[in-house]
């Protein structure tokens, strides 16, 4: 495929077609705005989107989105519109997830419009976006729990260490295990807190008691958990308050060596204090797994992801290291919805 | 969406313009003083200092009030890391208008040494650039910003000349030297406003595009940073 290789934006490559999309632009957003504003429920064939994201890769420009459209106002004025589909997305290092002009209809409700972008292996990736952008849709993908939703219809492809997700071969609960997840609202077993953390080692076979203790301290160690629980392992879990849970289930996803954890809005349900120890812990992680983390809070994105995909209505619009992000996008759609503009 | 964000921001523009036209007006009078022998231009100038300090400090309050109560991002952002460097150079700004004012003071205590040609000019050039430079800022304009940059240079070479002028006065009759110092001091500080303006102009490309203009040698040695 050789829209694949042009599917990665490199830096110098875009900058040196900056002046000419500059100009371009004016006219491209016609056609985008029209692309944008059609309605959900009629998504155009994948086929038909093939060329143009091919087309719209092509024209990906780094910097000067706005040029031509001068501004005598203070930073608020602007009105928001939808514009510029055309992803800009940066070459990241280490790629260890390969989306692949994804694809994903429930029913004939199209969720992720042609999503290709890459995820940086032990590093922090933050998926942001308003509610129903296809963020959670989009990290399930890279775990296959969509599979267990019915009428799901999946194209394009997710590969992962150069192996594709997708197919029927592959053994869904040995990749659980290489991925790891944690949900929204924490889920622990209504079972002892060494029984939470010991049970997916159990499930492979492990036996020995004293070879789970060591797992069940070191991981409740690497959740930052050990010292608050340490007294009481064989406590209920379900005793513990919300940020311990979390930090629990953590621990958890943890004890099977996972090579990626996500997170699906770990902190929505925890207070600000419990929020800032799992921000803790998760750069704590960082060096160990690739975490990918889906956040409607723009703050805790900016506060522990290295890289930030912007997600609108089923498309990715841009995916650029965090600092760039949030300082200066390359999106008019991404400004406005950071700063609050819309959304 | 209007957001409550915006009239804090908006607020805090309208003071940074007020800011801006006070120090003009300063850089002006400090002229007139000089020029017309005009003892209550110094008076206001001097006067405008206090005003224009009091701006200074207002303006960065609310910009650190609305840095803690909004936590702006990317545009937001930028405009208020802007506005808080553009509000210490114009303070600097009024400084020099002040010690212009001061100059002309001892000056005006001797006969004119020369009717005053060129360093009204080079007054005049400098005010266009402080104006130009707050212009750009309102206008988010990088090609009026950029001209800012470029007359700099201008201003650098009509101070070199008027440096080497005075030395030959100074050189050929040294009764004069008490008035050349003041002459140049004076020249020294238009200057000065004008590098003052030239970092404004750098602050407002910051705002606009991101891109850091400032040093191009030290730029041209850093590994390029994160974030651009």
């Amino acid at each position: 495929m050789s829209r694949d290789a042009e599917g990665v934006e490199t830096r110098g490559a875009a900058a040196a077609t900056e002046a000419e999309g500059g100009r371009s632009a004016g006219a491209a957003a016609v056609t985008e705005a029209e692309r944008v504003v059609e309605p959900v429920a009629t998504p155009s064939p994948p086929e038909d989107r093939a060329g143009e994201t091919g087309r719209s890769v092509r024209e990906a420009v780094r910097g000067a989105p706005r040029a031509g459209e001068p501004e005598p106002q203070l930073p608020g004025r602007a009105v928001p519109g939808p514009q510029a589909p055309d992803a800009v997305r940066v070459q990241v290092p280490d790629p260890v997830f390969d989306l692949r002009d994804l694809s994903l209809w429930y029913g004939d409700n199209q969720a992720l419009r042609g999503i290709t972008m890459q995820i940086p292996e032990r590093r922090i990736t933050a998926f942001i976006g308003p509610s129903g952008c296809g963020k959670s849709t989009l990290i399930r993908c890279l775990n296959r729990l969509n599979d267990l939703i019915p009428g799901v219809r999946i194209e394009g492809d997710v590969v992962f260490e150069g192996e594709t997700l997708l197919g029927p071969e592959v053994d869904v609960n040995l990749l659980r295990k290489r991925i790891g997840m944690v949900f929204q609202k924490s889920n622990p077993f209504p079972k002892s807190i060494w029984d939470n953390v010991a049970y997916g080692c159990k499930l492979q076979g492990i036996t020995k008691r004293s070879e789970l203790d060591e797992i069940v301290e070191r991981s409740l160690h690497s959740a930052a958990l050990w010292d608050e629980v340490k007294d009481r392992l064989h406590d209920s879990a379900l005793g513990l308050s919300g940020g311990q849970q979390q930090r629990l289930c953590i621990a958890r996803s943890i004890a099977i060596e996972p090579e990626v954890i996500l997170l699906d809005e770990p902190c929505s349900a925890l207070d600000p204090i419990a929020t800032a120890k799992i921000e803790e812990l998760m750069q704590d992680l960082k060096d160990d797994y690739t975490q990918v983390i889906v956040t409607h809070n723009m703050q805790q994105a900016s506060r522990v992801s290295d890289y930030t995909a912007f997600l609108y209505l089923g498309e990715l619009i841009e995916l650029d290291e965090t600092d760039q992000i949030f300082l200066k996008p390359h999106k008019k759609q991404t400004e406005d919805y950071i700063t609050g503009r819309f959304g | 969406m209007e957001r409550h964000l915006d009239s804090q921001l908006e607020r805090i523009r309208q003071n940074l313009l007020r800011m801006g036209g006070m120090v003009e007006r300063m850089i002006g009078r400090a002229n007139d003083a000089l020029v017309e022998r005009d003892e209550e231009a110094i008076r206001q100038v001097i006067e405008g200092d206090l005003e224009v300090d009091r701006l200074e400090m207002d303006i960065d309050e609310a910009c650190h009030h609305t840095l803690v109560r909004y936590q702006p991002t990317a545009v937001d952002l930028r405009f208020l890391v802007a506005v808080m460097k553009i509000v210490n150079d114009l303070e600097r700004m009024g400084d020099s208008a002040v010690n212009i004012a001061q100059s002309v003071e001892q000056l005006n205590r001797e006969p004119p040494l020369k009717p005053y040609i060129d360093l009204p000019e080079m007054s005049r050039v400098v005010r266009e650039m402080v104006a130009r430079s707050l212009d750009a800022f309102v206008r988010r304009d990088v090609g009026m910003a950029e001209s800012v940059l470029a007359t700099d240079d201008e201003v650098d070479a009509r101070y070199k000349q008027l440096f080497r002028e005075l030395l030959t006065y100074m050189a050929e009759d040294p009764k004069t030297v008490s008035r050349c110092l003041h002459l140049l001091l004076i020249a020294r500080n238009l200057e000065r406003i004008a590098d003052h303006a030239t970092n404004v102009a750098e602050d407002v490309i910051y705002f606009v595009e991101g891109r850091d203009v400032r040093h191009r040698l030290a730029q041209a040695g850093r590994s390029g940073g994160s974030g651009g």
